[in-house]
């Protein structure tokens, strides 16, 4: 077996909320191959975001380490590939940029000229198809327009690994399977480790390679499921949907995951309770 | 945390109506121009009717008629472009270090840890009372009024500035670090462009105090200027030239927000206006 592409070794990360230290992570451990489409789910809160931006050097981790391999002939220059992109939860494209702009952003950066950096720009902002969106403001997108520009955003810097998280989420139904679609296409073209995040089983399903899926507070890793296995590449959307191994995989993701969000939705409102007892005395 | 993601409307065109139809900005201007128009005329009215006091409420045209006497002798533009320079002059000391000291502040903790507690201080003196003080130290000449607009000015612009940059939400930080964004493209693509609307905002409240000062300013120590065309016609008991200046104030108040109005769309273009 090759060398993971991302090694993940007792990764731990608590937070202090009114003096009180909880465990937000705890003790993850995970390879990910090169090219793998890696999905998360798990309970609001149990730290995805936080694993995500801990990898993306946004946080510190409190203890274990984690490893990215560099691409071959990667040498540490300032223009070099860099190591992570990150497309987050919330809307995160600068407002004052236009489209172009912002997808180029990374490259700036990097200090990539100007004519260079817009020609890349330009051919991410076709692959997510807003060609003549160019010169646009980000106020004049709609929503669904402004997660592609994020997605381009990210894809253009052509990092080692994407970190993506819950990027389609505030999306509705069918805006959401467009997307789906088009990032597997992209994904497909550029073969880049994805880390992918979501709520939706469905999405999950569809996407990855292998599910993981966490437990409640504290965030430990309940499960991998490998879907790889079950629906191979490339993939059309609409067939694995449409299939009979599509039901039951989503049975077995959802079994693993039922108990975890009821447990998170109980210690959501024992915590909300204490609140409440604690304002009145 | 969405943000910013529930418009649902893709690019906004103006183009797509029916013509006929006035657009709600062509409504809201008209009736703008309409209602100043619709209380002189009434005042007109009023006055020709004998309703009100003229001495003290001249009718428009009468103070119309005075203007153009004045502006044909000369008096009432020079008054005009020597308050104007003084608040163009003055604006200027004080906007341009209110921003970079504002944004210094937003940015460096430091910075803010020294200059914060000076400005709390100092802030709650109303700027006109420190005329004595800059007239004693400066003179009667034009020094001591560009030191009292640039002292007004300069509060609001910085503290609006720092409060812009302090503003700015967490997320676009992140996205600089994350993309590897260097100290100087932190700071010309995310912190200035960030803090931009406040910025802007503190630069028109600066205006609107530069005029509120300029004219008091005028009435005691100058030779010149609308606020001392104001105060004399008060002392020689002028009623008309006096509605004169009160006018021009107006106009000046008006043109200059108009100014920084039309300079916000051009750099802030994705603010909704
Ligand atoms: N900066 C912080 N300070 C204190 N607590 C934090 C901080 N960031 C996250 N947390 C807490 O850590 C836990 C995990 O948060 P995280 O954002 O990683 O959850 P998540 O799995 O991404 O949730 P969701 O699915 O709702 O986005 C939560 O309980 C959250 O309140
Ligand atoms: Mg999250």
């Amino acid at each position: 077996m090759p060398e993971p592409k991302i090694k993940v070794r007792g990764l731990s990360k608590h937070f202090a909320v009114k003096s009180r230290r909880f465990t937000a992570i705890d003790n993850i451990d995970l390879d990910i191959r090169g090219g793998e489409f890696f999905c998360i789910v798990g309970p609001s809160g149990c730290g995805k975001t936080t694993l995500l931006r801990i990898l993306a050097g946004l946080e510190q981790q409190d203890s274990g380490r984690f490893d990215i391999a560099a691409g071959e002939g990667a040498d540490r220059g300032r223009s070099a590939a860099p190591q992570n992109s990150m497309v987050f939860q919330e809307q995160s494209i600068f407002p004052w940029m236009t489209v172009r702009d912002n997808v180029a952003f990374g490259l700036k950066a990097r200090g990539i000229g100007k004519t260079e950096r817009y020609a890349v720009a330009d051919r991410f902002i076709d692959k997510v198809g807003l060609s003549g969106f160019a010169s646009a403001l980000p106020h004049q997108l709609s929503g669904g327009m402004k997660q592609r520009v994020s997605i381009a955003r990210a894809f253009a810097n052509d990092p080692e690994i994407l970190l993506m998280d819950e990027p389609f989420a505030a999306l509705d139904e069918q805006t959401k399977l467009i997307l789906q679609v088009e990032l597997l296409r992209i994904w497909e073209e550029t073969r880049k480790s994805v880390l992918y995040v979501t709520h939706s089983i469905d999405e999950a399903i569809v996407l990855a390679d292998r599910i993981m899926i966490m437990s409640a507070r504290p965030g430990r890793i309940k499960e991998i499921i490998d879907v790889s296995a079950v629906f191979p590449r490339p993939r059309r959307v609409e067939s694995v949907k449409s299939s009979a191994q599509y039901g039951e995989l989503f049975g077995r993701v959802w079994s693993q995951l039922r108990d975890e969000v009821a447990t998170a939705a109980a210690s959501a409102n024992e915590a909300g309770a204490q609140r409440e007892g604690g304002g009145k005395s | 945390m969405t943000f910013g993601t529930l418009s649902t409307t893709d690019l906004v065109k103006d183009g797509d109506r029916e013509p006929w139809r006035l657009t709600t900005r062509q409504i809201e201007l008209g009736l703008s121009i309409l209602s100043p128009i619709v209380l002189l005329a009434a005042w007109e009215f009023a006055a020709r009717a004998g309703w009100i006091d003229l001495r003290f409420f001249p009718a428009p045209s009468q103070v119309f008629v005075e203007a153009a006497a004045m502006i044909r002798s000369g008096q009432l533009i020079e008054d005009v472009l020597i308050s104007l320079q003084r608040i163009v002059i003055g604006f200027t000391i004080g906007a341009v270090p209110g921003v970079v000291i504002g944004l210094a502040m937003g940015l460096f903790g430091k910075v803010r840890a020294i200059i914060q507690p000076l400005v709390d201080a100092t802030f709650p003196i109303p700027k006109i009372a420190i005329l004595p003080l800059f007239i004693l130290i400066l003179g009667l000449g034009e020094e001591s009024k560009y030191a009292i607009i640039a002292t007004a000015v300069i509060y609001l612009v910085l503290l609006n500035t720092a409060a812009g940059v302090r503003n700015i939400d967490r997320i676009y930080l992140d996205v600089g670090r994350n993309y590897r964004a260097g100290k100087w493209m932190m700071f010309t693509d995310v912190a200035l462009p960030g803090a931009l609307p406040m910025i802007f905002a503190g630069l028109k409240l600066g205006m609107g105090v530069a005029l509120l000062v300029i004219v008091s300013a005028e009435f005691v120590g100058a030779r010149s200027g609308i606020g001392y065309l104001i105060w004399t016609s008060w002392q020689t008991f002028q009623v008309e030239q006096m509605y004169v200046g009160l006018m021009v104030s107006a106009v000046l108040g008006f043109a200059t927000t108009a100014l920084i109005d039309a300079l916000e769309r051009v750099l802030v273009p994705w603010k909704r206006h």
